[in-house]
């Protein structure tokens, strides 16, 4: 059967010039980077060059990168690390560091705030979004407060690929800064974002950005899974989350998994390529184009261009998200409802909830991902299939029919 | 995916679901459901009267029992969703009222090969929606 996978902000499938950097590392070259003998120099050199590349595409200094099992632990170490060095500083007074962070978040990100949150390690306030998933940077400077010690918003949203103001957002912590030094309060706010889905198709500059801490992801960039980076700016304190060894400058311990950071260090290379996001964002446009115009009743989750390239997220109403995907599925079609990390939960996506408050839009709602593989034919063979699945499942939905024009408020 | 989600029989009755549709001028109608959990369904049913069968012996001769001669539904919801819906009125099609009214959600499941746990509510909707389709035919006949 024509299997066609359209779930990269899933994960994405290796590229081929990433598996053959990696292959010698599996079992010729597998040293420990940390043994003083040739096979551990050779494994270390190779981690050293991949975290060259690494900081290139950061533009910071090579011993700024931790590298660490993927995005989820970089988001754990970045949030945590924070709140527990704040913690040993603030033991002394009466405040709990603060932190700031928004609804729309990787639950990396959200679920480790509540944790802090429901531990009395961190008070934590939650940005809202507008209907296109914005966070507005006005409301980060006024939910600041003299112990906040971390800024966390993701660069772009995983499922709707919606683009914060991430440099406006850096720019205003810094402005901050510079006023409490003013004030004598010694205590800075870190500025931490999520970059996992934004890595590979927007620009990444740390300076730039204004950031003190970014997240990759290794798989996202079509690397294999189990390797991601933390951007830790020169100076900003952080408690390591993993202790053991010396590894990754006293900030995670374990022995380092070389292939994985071989990989990444090659992923970097590829990622951003202008060419390659132009075509890709022609493809998702006429995916999008055609599917609005062929299937009625679609509304568009997240800014219209405010976007990752490679993101539609498309809500189709009168219909559940779910039996759209098994019948795309039976077709060779893979997309995903809402974020893989959810599914086997019956919540609705806090992300689309968040932008719009109705459980109907996000139980309706598919991503469609693209990526490096994706082809036109792919695109047209989703843009056949799709509106008899929609019309299949509409056909049979109590809802959207003239003749039940009552059942938007139907009181259940 | 499928392989390793929903029984066979799930999937026969998700694709090609019984019994969809409405029905004119239904003895009872009843719509369930919970928008939060993505799921909503509108239950149809025609009631019909008709003699007890001269085999069940000469106690109930000439008695008069309600029967469901058809049943309609309509549903928004995950596969498992219509997959129990179908089911639910394959299973009361045909049965007496009373019978009708004992369908469980158990022996929806069952009559599927099973549920994921996960989605055993959405058997309880199924049930709930024959249900209260039911007693919106007895409420109807009471006045």
């Amino acid at each position: 059967m024509f299997k066609i996978y359209l779930d990269y902000a899933a994960t994405a499938p290796v590229r081929p010039k990433i598996k053959a950097k990696i292959l010698p590392y599996l079992a010729d070259k597998f040293g420990n980077p940390s043994s003083i003998h040739s096979f551990g120099r050779e494994a270390r050199k190779a981690i050293d060059k991949a975290r060259e590349n690494v900081a290139r595409f950061l533009n910071c200094q090579p011993l700024e990168i931790i590298f660490t099992s993927g995005g989820t632990e970089a988001d754990n170490l970045a949030v945590r690390g924070i709140v527990e060095n704040a913690k040993i500083k603030m033991q002394k007074s009466k405040f709990i560091p603060h932190l700031v962070t928004s609804t729309i978040e990787h639950h990396a990100v959200l679920h480790t705030c509540k944790i802090l949150e429901k531990e009395r390690k961190a008070q934590v306030s939650y940005l809202t979004v507008d209907k296109n998933g914005l966070i507005n940077p006005e409301d980060v400077k006024k939910t600041i407060k003299p112990n906040t010690v971390l800024v966390t918003i993701m660069y772009a949203n995983n499922e709707t690929g919606t683009i914060q103001p991430i440099r406006e957002i850096g720019k205003i912590i810094e402005k901050e800064n510079r006023l409490r030094e003013l004030r004598k309060n010694k205590n800075k706010i870190y500025f931490h974002t999520d970059a996992v889905q934004a890595a590979g198709y927007l620009n990444c500059d740390t300076k730039f950005l204004h950031a003190d801490l970014l997240s990759i992801s290794g798989h996202k960039l079509a690397a294999p899974k189990g390797i991601g980076a933390l951007f830790v700016k020169k100076g900003v304190p952080l408690e390591p989350i993993l202790t053991g060894g010396e590894h990754e400058y006293q900030k995670r311990a374990g022995t380092e998994n070389v292939a994985g950071i071989v990989a990444l260090g090659q992923a970097v290379l590829l990622a951003n390529n202008s060419q390659e996001k132009i075509r890709i964002k022609k493809l998702r446009d006429w995916l999008e184009k055609q599917i609005i115009a062929k299937i009625p009743d679609v509304q568009l989750n997240g800014h219209s261009h405010q976007r990752l390239p490679n993101i539609s997220n498309l809500n189709f109403q009168f219909v559940e998200g779910e039996s759209i995907l098994l019948n795309l599925d039976l077709s060779g079609i893979a997309a995903s409802s809402g974020s893989a990390c959810t599914s086997g939960s019956l919540e609705p996506s806090h992300v689309i909830m968040a932008m719009h408050h109705n459980p109907l839009r996000t139980h309706g709602s598919i991503r469609f991902s693209l990526g490096w593989k994706t082809t036109k034919a792919e695109i047209d063979y989703l843009i056949k299939i799709l509106p008899t699945v929609i019309i299949k499942l509409r056909k049979i939905s109590p809802l959207g029919k003239k003749s039940n024009t009552n059942s938007y408020q139907l009181n259940i | 995916m499928l392989e390793n989600l929903y029984s066979q029989k799930v999937m026969q009755h998700f694709l090609h679901p019984k019994n969809i549709g409405k029905i004119k001028n239904p003895s009872g109608v009843a719509t369930v459901g919970n928008p939060i959990c993505g799921d909503i369904a509108r239950y149809y049913i025609k009631v019909k009267t008709k003699p007890v069968s001269p085999s069940r012996g000469g106690k109930s001769k000439g008695k008069i029992i309600d029967y469901i001669s058809d049943v309609k539904v309509e549903t928004l919801g995950c596969g498992a969703a219509i997959a129990t819906s179908s089911m639910a009125t394959e299973l009361i099609k045909g049965k007496p009222v009373k019978d009708a009214l004992r369908l469980t959600n158990q022996a929806i499941a069952k009559a599927l090969d099973g549920l994921p746990p996960v989605k055993m509510h959405c058997s309880i909707l199924a049930e709930e929606g024959i249900k209260k389709a039911i007693e919106n035919y007895q409420s109807k006949n009471q006045k």
